[in-house]
């Protein structure tokens, strides 16, 4: 009861710490995407490379987070960047790179090699062939990769608030320092229900970006 | 025309070289279907795949129109030729008119003239535009798909269309149909098309030519009625099967084998004016035909009416059966087995009379190859004109109705 009317008196904090948290997370996985993508289409010309690839990304994805930002701070601390924003963002971008890079990787291999023959019989470019054939029909599994990728790094960021990203871990580790149940649970459920919203609201766009060919 | 000298192909495979392709030379002339037929794993993709240049190939030369393909940069080659693939291979997220200007859209045809094209090869290909043009692949069956495939492959209006057993994933049925349509397409548009089946009927029906390989090599390169009639080899003759004289009936128009001059009596007539014609003919029977739309109503036997008076029609019995003059011989032989008849009468799409067939004509004709070995029956591009092709034949005919 308490903590409802926590929550309901501080709801203007909570809202303002959730856009902080899901802004780290959205510039982050964007980022993300905008390297993931391009890598996992890439790797899909040599099968070597790709096993290394992906062997590496998802080593990277078995540190753990607080091991992760302890790691980094030493390092940024030489731009002057030890804590806060940017070690928060590039652990997030770190983490994203797995299911990104695996999904788009395997969705572009998964194309009917029949597709990639018809493309190219009919005179494509190998770049038409990816943009107007390939890309299009691994929409799908590339968005659900996205979806992993910030479901996981909305609990990540939760824990950036230890090194001053802000954000909705915020609330929780001020709730355990000050032992306030108030505050660790409204951050707790906040973090679970912006992961919940965000992975409905991705869902709504995968739907959209995916050719209407494709669509059962 | 595509022209291939001495095209070998080398598959290099942790196994060992495998030769896929065998010093083949052979030339397909303009606007003709030439088959690649034989066995699975005889070659028949890999030549074909090598002309659009999918496949490299590892010694000879193919030129198309006379120019060397080696000499083109193989994606401005394959957008020069139509070419429709084994599996189909329709691009699931572009809808069928999407589909089909994919070829123009990459060659820079402006859109609205790629669209009105679109539009023109879905009828064309005996869909309806209105109906199919926004729907999806996958809304759309086997037979349907693999339309679409065919009227991708013409969206360009290629010279040379290559095309891997376009229409291997649909039910007999249907095939044939197809089949039709794709033929009556081809007598106007004259493509130069390099077509691969490894149905022997199928390629007696579609091919101006057959090329028949086994294990990479060509063994036979001849009209269908050739390789039917003259196979050079056990393996051509084993392929083409036991029934191959059977199988040239489909090659032969009624039209072709018929005899136009034959004599009739209307029903008015007396009868003593059938006899006298059947006599001057040499003929045991005469057909009766409706007087105004010419149409044959039934039959008079001589040996039923030499003494007979009145008019013909108090003496017409059942006339034993009718074909159409464009159907071909195997419809004929088929009817006349049913009606249990030696001969037909020939009709024309208004059921007027043209002449008869007899089943002497038949085998008369079947057998002049025999006779004139270095002559096909049918020079099949004038079949598929549906130009004349025999001579009327003059004189006695070889088998008068009976
Ligand atoms: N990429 C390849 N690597 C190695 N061998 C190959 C390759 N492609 C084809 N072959 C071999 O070359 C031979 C001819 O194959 P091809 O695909 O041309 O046969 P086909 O006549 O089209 O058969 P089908 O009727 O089954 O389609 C076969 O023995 C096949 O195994
Ligand atoms: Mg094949």
């Amino acid at each position: 009861m308490e903590t409802v009317s926590f929550i309901v008196q501080n709801i203007d904090v909570i809202v303002e710490l959730a856009v902080e948290h899901l802004s780290i997370v959205a510039v982050a996985v964007g980022l993300a995407v905008l390297t993931g993508v391009p890598i996992g289409i890439a790797i899909t010309q040599n099968r070597q490379v790709a096993d290394t690839v992906l062997y590496v990304a998802a080593m990277v994805m078995t540190i753990p987070s607080i091991a992760l930002f302890g790691l980094m701070i030493p390092i940024l601390s030489l731009v002057g960047q030890g804590i806060g924003y940017v070690p928060a963002v590039i652990a997030v971008l770190l983490y994203s790179q797995l299911p990104i890079i695996r999904n788009t990787y395997t969705a572009i291999n998964n194309v009917d090699p029949a597709l990639r023959e018809a493309a190219r019989g009919m005179g494509m470019r190998p770049l038409q062939r990816l943009w107007r054939v390939e890309i299009p029909l691994a929409v799908p599994v590339i968005m659900a990769g996205v979806r992993v990728a910030v479901v996981i790094n909305i609990g990540v960021t939760a824990i950036a608030a230890y090194i001053g990203a802000g954000g909705l871990g915020t609330l929780i580790s001020r709730g355990i320092s000050q032992t306030d149940d108030r505050q660790l649970i409204a951050g707790a459920l906040a973090v679970s229900l912006l992961a919940i919203i965000a992975d409905y609201g991705l869902l709504a766009l995968q739907k959209k970006l995916t050719p209407r060919g494709l669509q059962v | 025309m595509i022209t291939l000298e001495n095209v070998t192909k080398i598959f290099e495979s942790p196994s060992g070289a495998i030769t896929a392709v065998d010093h083949v030379s052979f030339e397909v002339p303009e606007g003709e279907i030439c088959i690649l037929l034989g066995p699975s794993g005889c070659g028949k993709t890999t030549t074909m795949k090598m002309v659009n240049r999918l496949i490299e190939k590892t010694g000879g030369k193919i030129f198309v129109d006379g120019k060397d393909i080696d000499d083109y940069d193989p994606v401005t080659l394959r957008r020069t030729m139509g070419y429709v693939i084994q599996q189909i291979g329709l691009f699931p997220n572009m809808t069928v008119e999407e589909n089909i200007m994919v070829v123009p859209r990459l060659v820079g045809t402006p859109d609205a003239k790629a669209r009105k094209r679109a539009a023109e090869l879905l009828g064309m290909v005996a869909l309806d535009p209105g109906i199919f043009l926004k729907r999806f692949p996958r809304e759309l069956s086997g037979g349907q798909q693999q339309r679409v495939g065919v009227a991708r492959a013409l969206a360009a209006d290629p010279p040379v269309l290559i095309m891997d057993e376009p229409f291997g994933a649909i039910d007999p049925i249907n095939r044939e149909t197809i089949q039709d349509e794709f033929l009556k397409m081809q007598a106007n548009l004259k493509k130069t098309i390099m077509f691969v089946s490894h149905d022997i009927d199928e390629a007696v029906k579609m091919g101006d030519r057959i090329a028949i390989f086994r294990e990479g090599r060509l063994e036979q390169y001849d009209r269908p009625d050739t390789v039917l009639a003259h196979p050079t080899n056990s393996f051509v003759r084993e392929f083409v099967g036991g029934d191959r004289t059977l199988k040239r009936l489909r090659l032969v128009r009624v039209g072709d084998a018929m005899h136009p001059g034959a004599p009739y009596v209307f029903p008015e007539d007396r009868i003593g004016d059938a006899v006298a014609r059947m006599h001057e003919y040499g003929h045991r029977s005469i057909v009766v035909l409706n007087r105004e739309d010419m149409t044959p109503t039934g039959l008079i036997r001589l040996a039923e009416v030499e003494e007979a008076r009145g008019s013909c029609g108090e003496h017409a019995m059942r006339l034993p059966g009718r074909v159409h003059v464009d159907a071909d011989l195997r419809r004929a032989v088929s009817e006349m087995f049913t009606q249990d008849t030696t001969w037909l009468a020939c009709v024309d799409s208004d059921g007027r009379f043209k002449g008869h067939i007899t089943q002497r004509a038949i085998t008369h004709l079947l057998g002049e190859t025999y006779r004139h070995p270095n002559e096909g029956v049918v020079p099949d591009t004038r079949r598929q004109r549906g130009e004349a092709v025999l001579e009327p034949e003059t004189g006695p005919i070889p088998g008068a109705p009976a």
